[in-house]
């Protein structure tokens, strides 16, 4: 399977996700600069972290109008895996390709600690190397990862068994609507996420909890 | 040459953790009274040309389109 990083000015978890990709799957990535009207043909497309823009207007907000958006929501639409990770979350909620917003944490500091989650759907093409319920360890780090979505939204999320992970055993760091860390689009094929699985791959970051869901991105394990 | 100011704020009813700690820091100043305060974004935008219905249609497409997140804020667009 072939995967495709998006390179954006002000990310700074890229190298990060494009070594966790390539130590996992044997092969590195492609790279798409944020001016690139096409993508090439992969599997699996990834918004890492950092913060594009500085931040600047909202999270993810110009970085969401930049023209690799509407290659990827191409891509998404034709059924292409895509994950967003930290800014790329908030990226993708920008770029409406996931419903709600991630605001200010409730604490209005910055966390920079390892929360628990719960998979809280396993049977995902993200998910399906973990045990439906697992608790896993991850690496948050974020200003604005408090989600939130009006009630029917949410209503919908919940009734389509479509948050993916929840902050477990009060760790939820951020403030989050029903402790909401990951969710996925209505077709399953686009997935946001906080936390940062790509830190937590091998022995040498102290444990490999977020190694299962590149393996199950990547199509190495059955999903 | 048209001015316009849009200001965007949070919608009711979404949490503004911000506003909140402002609220407490005029309390820590002894400002008694205050029930509420919620904070937002003012844009002061200045636009080239003179034609008025174009300038707020167009104000109004660059909230849609960046200035508000529309799923947590509302925008309102006045030409000064």
């Amino acid at each position: 399977m072939k995967a495709a990083v998006i390179l954006l000015p002000g990310l700074n978890r890229d190298r990060d996700m494009i070594a966790a990709i390539t130590r996992i799957s044997g092969q590195p990535p492609v790279t798409v600069w944020q001016t690139d009207t096409t993508i090439p043909d992969v599997d699996l497309i990834i918004v890492p972290g950092g913060f594009s823009y500085g931040d600047y207007l909202r999270c993810g907000a110009i970085a969401a109008r930049m023209p690799f958006m509407k290659a990827l929501q191409e891509k998404a639409a034709q059924g292409v895996k895509v994950m967003g990770v930290c800014n790329g979350f908030q990226i993708l909620l920008e770029g409406g390709l996931l419903p709600g917003a991630l605001m200010r944490n409730a604490s209005l500091k910055f966390v920079c600690r390892e929360v628990e989650l719960e998979v809280s759907n396993a049977s995902t093409a993200f998910t399906g190397g973990y045990a439906q319920g697992q608790i896993i360890r991850c690496p948050v780090a974020h200003h604005d990862g408090n989600y939130f979505a009006d009630e029917a939204t949410l209503k919908r999320l919940q009734d389509d068994n479509r948050i993916a992970f929840r902050y477990a055993n009060g760790t939820n760091p951020n403030g989050s609507i029903d402790d909401i860390a990951g969710i996925l689009n209505a077709e399953g094929n686009v997935l946001g996420m906080m936390p940062h699985p790509e830190n937590l791959i091998e022995q040498a970051h102290g444990g490999d909890d977020g190694r299962a869901l590149f393996e199950s991105a990547l199509g190495l394990v059955a999903a | 040459m048209i001015k316009a100011r849009v200001i965007v704020t949070l919608k009711n009813g979404v949490l503004d953790p911000q506003g909140k700690a402002i609220e407490g820091a005029l309390s820590a100043l002894s400002f008694d009274g205050v029930d509420q305060v919620r904070q937002g974004k003012v844009f002061d935008i200045a636009v080239e040309h003179d034609d008025k219905a174009k300038a707020e249609a167009d104000l109004n497409a660059m909230c849609e389109k960046l200035l508000a997140n529309t799923v947590i804020e509302n925008y309102t667009v006045e030409l000064v």
